[in-house]
């Protein structure tokens, strides 16, 4: 038997073998409908990155022609770039998606923020904190995100079904054996799933998905003059008034852009002139540094994720 | 970083911007090996001299080689693919380690299993999901027992290429003498347990010859270095052209116009118009149409997740799988399979576990141990029970008859995991070898006359409404009013009431924990005949325990059961107290009432959560007609 020669892009070819990305997207799809028929509450976190934008985009082929059968939550530290705000209301509005925004009160009446409190703090307490109440309070047993195998040494040993306590702690020595693409999403009351259909993905195949898909994502990504100042090492956006000015500093106006989104002040710039994602794409291919590099969060020590994940940190 | 002003490779933008980056394919393979072989080297060894490192990852390799390195403060490129901190500290990696990297050629995904005692267990696990096992040996050494037990563990996990890496051949003077008798005697073991004509490779993981490059070490060898074989090798099997495998997913049914089954191409392809049936049901339809995110398609392969929808309104449900009609898998409830068994807890024959294939889920157990295999000796023993890391020939008997194909001919279909029923923890895993009765080939006859059939002739889909909660929260009341609006609307339905189902068929059993199992087990039977019979059941009973009422979900199929939780604070059900029961409970006069002396599990995702002290039973029962309209079961 034969396939027929591919009349549109994205069909099979003659051979019948997929390119990369196509097996990548299959086995993507094929984990988040997995998810959706073992669980009863199943929720997606978006943190408006490429990742998250990339997992939308594959659940909304999931379930086509039918709507997303669960909501999207976005846990919201408050020191986000202005852009991912403004991007995560519209795509929720173009989409119709159900849009949960989740921000640690208690943290905001204690003042919690990177400057004040430092990175360590801030992110427990406004984002793996926030998240495990968030959790708890929507009764959510499974929760999609979008973290790589690559990204860092101990998530490539990460499951894409991850079993969490019912206190969302994560024991590395008691996770599930997974085999061909059976997955055991069985719990009991109170545990949860964090699922990660993007596990096999690296960030050049996001980028490439992205290029190919034409899937939207927030303009910080592309190259373009911003006032930036160095601050450890790191190019530094200026993004509100909340980030103090050492004395005699002033920003820099540079050409930069970001490989990572986070909290502005955790998150480095870098220097590019890649202002398209052909051009992205292209730098990526040429890039000589991995991308947790302009993350604040993951330096304090080697194996510090693996630490922030035994404690819920996704 | 990059520096300011950089530009880019113009062969790489170009490449981009052609699109022929993203026309790369994938191969997912393994290395074996045991401790001090070389493998975490020999990957690390790609990566370097593929050029494949980040400034900073090269960074703190020098720092961590230094401080804990094993190659005497020299770059040890071991530490490249090295996991979680205890497993750093201990100095042996202890499971899966997932690897990425991409060359001109392919995007490679590498699961790096260990090799100390837990072995068989990661191995089976990452080579059930590769296409190519790269095997290592010590050329000092040469084929050892734990070769033969990587070899052995290929051959069952059916893959089909294995490279064989003679490494460390720089400590035996690149000796091609060494490098043939090795060869040799590899060969000549594979060809006894029947695994594919293995590829031999000498290399030296720490010095890079034969790796990526050639090296000078040498000369002699003239067959394929490492990283350009994986490059080119194809192991496309040919799943494309085997028959078509669809295992159904998920019921995709956004609204009344559409219904969907979604899942992945096992195998084969499928096109708009293929007469296909339905396993393990038997019955026949043609494909309407092949469906994804952009609209409809003119074909899927294997490998690609779509959605497919069908000429007639047959019933298909998650697990089942779609085949054509004239090439259809083996349906049995009693299977011949390996078993690699991966608990601490041993498994034992006659032990009721679950048993998940494709996405299906069935009560299994093992009935006999034919035998069990020593993967170091290829001897087959006798065995009562299977312990860690343990391979076993078994029977198994399932809860129902399900569809597969022998592993050999399709590891999608054929491949099974078992899990805890306790602990819910996959516990082993298995590989059909083919179907124990002779029955297997025979296919269920539709019957002519079957539940869809009659549920269509009564314009409503069946199910259950199983309403709980406390004696007065409602329970009966409300079923009553619904069963009245049903019966208006021309539907058909049947009220099970516990009362009333205790006077008759029911009247043998008491109030003891046993005779309330068998008490919901009746009824959940009864149920399940009315389902089949087309009605929507009305199941009224306080079934206080949640195990009770999966139980009687699990007899109907995915979608057919709605759980119904009425509910009233306790205060309020013993104030209305229509029977006078909790004045007796009060006054000791019944014992063990739920409630009083006994708990009441509430649902934790009943589908319908009816709040009796905050609306009228008439509002809640149009509550729940509104539900079964939204659910379809309704027409």
């Amino acid at each position: 038997m034969t396939v027929d020669q591919k009349d549109r892009p994205g069909e099979t070819s003659v051979s019948g073998r997929l390119t990369h990305l196509q097996r990548l997207e299959a086995e993507s799809i094929h984990i988040i409908r997995e998810v959706v028929a073992e669980v009863r509450k199943p929720v997606m976190l978006y943190s408006i990155g490429k990742d998250s934008s990339v997992m939308l985009h594959l659940a909304r082929k999931a379930f086509a022609p039918g709507p997303l059968p669960f909501p999207l939550m976005h846990i919201d530290t408050t020191w986000k770039f202005r852009e991912m705000i403004t991007f995560r209301d519209a795509t929720a509005r173009e989409l119709g998606l159900d849009l949960i925004v989740h921000i640690n009160e208690d943290g905001v009446r204690e003042g919690v923020g990177p400057i004040s409190h430092g990175s360590g703090v801030h992110t427990d307490v406004m984002k793996t904190q926030a998240l495990k109440q968030a959790l708890t309070r929507h009764g959510f047993d499974a929760a999609f995100g979008g973290a790589r195998r690559d990204e860092e040494a101990s998530r490539a040993k990460e499951r894409v079904f991850s079993f969490r306590t019912g206190t969302h702690k994560w024991d590395p020595r008691n996770q599930r054996p997974e085999l061909w693409s059976l997955y055991n999403g069985r719990i009991k009351t109170g545990e949860s799933i964090r699922a990660f259909p993007l596990s096999n993905w690296t960030e050049l195949d996001v980028w490439q998905y992205i290029l190919q898909e034409n899937i939207p994502v927030v303009p910080l990504y592309f190259a373009k003059p911003r006032p930036v100042i160095q601050y450890n090492g790191m190019w530094i956006m200026v993004d509100d008034d909340r980030l103090p000015i050492p004395d005699g500093a002033a920003p820099a106006m540079k050409s930069v852009r970001f490989r990572t989104l986070g909290c502005y002040p955790l998150t480095g710039a870098v220097e590019s002139k890649a202002s398209t994602v052909a051009e992205v794409v292209a730098e990526m291919l040429n890039s000589r540094t991995s991308e947790r590099a302009g993350r604040a969060i993951d330096h304090d020590q080697a194996g510090s994720m693996e630490l922030k994940k035994r404690d819920g940190y996704f | 970083m990059a520096d300011d002003g950089r530009t880019f490779d113009a062969a790489a933008t170009e490449a981009v911007l052609s699109g022929k980056a993203a026309q790369r394919d994938l191969l997912r393979f393994l290395t074996c090996g045991s401790v001090d072989d070389g493998k975490s080297t020999l990957i690390g060894r790609i990566l370097y001299d593929s050029k494949l490192i980040f400034e900073d990852q090269l960074k703190s390799l020098e720092r961590d080689s230094k401080a804990r390195g094993r190659a005497g403060g020299a770059l040890d490129l071991s530490l490249l693919v090295d996991g979680l901190q205890a497993e750093r500290e201990q100095g042996i990696t202890i499971d899966v380690a997932w690897r990425y990297f991409t060359t001109d050629r392919r995007k490679f995904i590498v699961a790096d299993t260990p090799g100390h005692e837990q072995y068989t267990r990661n191995m089976a696990t990452g080579a059930s999901n590769a296409e190519l096992a790269v095997l290592l040996v010590d050329a000092r050494k040469g084929v050892l027992v734990q070769t033969r037990r990587h070899a052995t563990i290929a051959r069952l996990m059916g893959l089909r290429h294995v490279v064989l890496a003679v490494n460390k051949m720089d400590l035996v003077g690149y000796d091609q003498a060494t490098f043939e008798a090795i060869r040799a005697d590899f060969v000549d073991f594979a060809r006894r347990i029947d695994l594919p004509e293995p590829v031999c490779i000498p290399v030296s993981a720490l010095m890079g010859d034969n790796v990526v490059n050639r090296g000078d070490g040498m000369p002699w060898y003239d067959g394929p270095t490492l990283l350009p074989y994986l490059e080119e090798v194809d192991v496309v099997q040919d799943s494309v052209s085997a028959p078509f495998r669809f295992p159904v997913q998920w019921v995709n049914r956004p609204n009344l116009d559409f219904r969907g089954y979604c899942g992945t191409v096992a195998s084969g392809v499928v096109r708009p118009g293929d007469r296909i049936v339905v396993n393990p049901s038997g019955r026949p339809t043609t494909v309407a149409r092949v469906v994804d995110f952009s609209g409809d398609r003119e074909q899927a392969a294997a490998g690609e997740s779509v959605t497919l929808t069908l000429a007639d309104e047959v019933d298909v449900a998650r697990g089942d799988v779609i085949s054509p009609a004239d090439a259809r898998p083996q349906v049995a409830d009693q299977v011949a399979a390996h078993i690699v068994w991966m608990s601490e807890e041993p498994l034992y024959p006659e032990r009721g576990y679950l048993l998940k294939i494709g996405h299906a889920t069935v009560p299994a157990q093992v009935t006999e141990i034919k035998h069990r295999l020593d993967v170091n000796t290829q001897a087959k023993l006798a065995a009562k029970r299977l312990d860690l890391n343990e391979v076993a020939y078994c029977n198994l008997s399932l809860g129902r008859p399900v569809p597969f194909d022998p592993y050999e001919d399709n590891r999608t279909t054929g491949g099974f995991i078992l899990i805890d029923r306790a602990t819910n923890h996959t516990v082993g895993c298995g590989m059909i070898a083919f179907g124990l009765r002779r029955a297997a080939n025979i296919h269920w006859q539709a019957l002519e006359v079957d539940k869809a059939a009659r549920a269509h002739q009564k314009h409503q889909r069946p199910c259950v409404l199983w309403f709980t909660g406390l004696s007065g929260a409602g329970k009966s009341t409300v079923a009553n009013l619904v069963e009245k609006r049903l019966l208006a609307m021309g539907h058909h339905s049947y009220i099970l009431d516990g009362d009333n189902v205790r006077h008759g068929l029911n009247r043998d059993l008491g109030f003891t924990p046993e005779d309330r199992v068998e008490n919901i087990r009746r009824v959940a039977e009864v149920a399940r005949l009315f389902v089949d019979a087309g009605l929507i059941v009305l199941v009224s009973f306080i079934s206080p325990y949640r195990a009770e009422r999966q139980l009687a979900r699990e007899k109907v199929a995915d979608g057919e059961f709605l759980e119904v939780f009425v509910d009233a604070p306790l205060a309020v059900c013993e104030q209305r107290d229509p029977k006078g029961l909790y004045r007796k409970a009060r006054a000791g006069q019944i014992k063990n009432f739920t409630g009083i002396d006994s708990d009441y599990e509430p649902p934790e995702a009943p589908e319908l959560h009816l709040r009796t002290d905050q609306a009228s039973p008439d509002e809640l029962a149009d509550e729940i007609v509104q539900a079964l309209r939204a659910r379809g079961m309704l027409k």
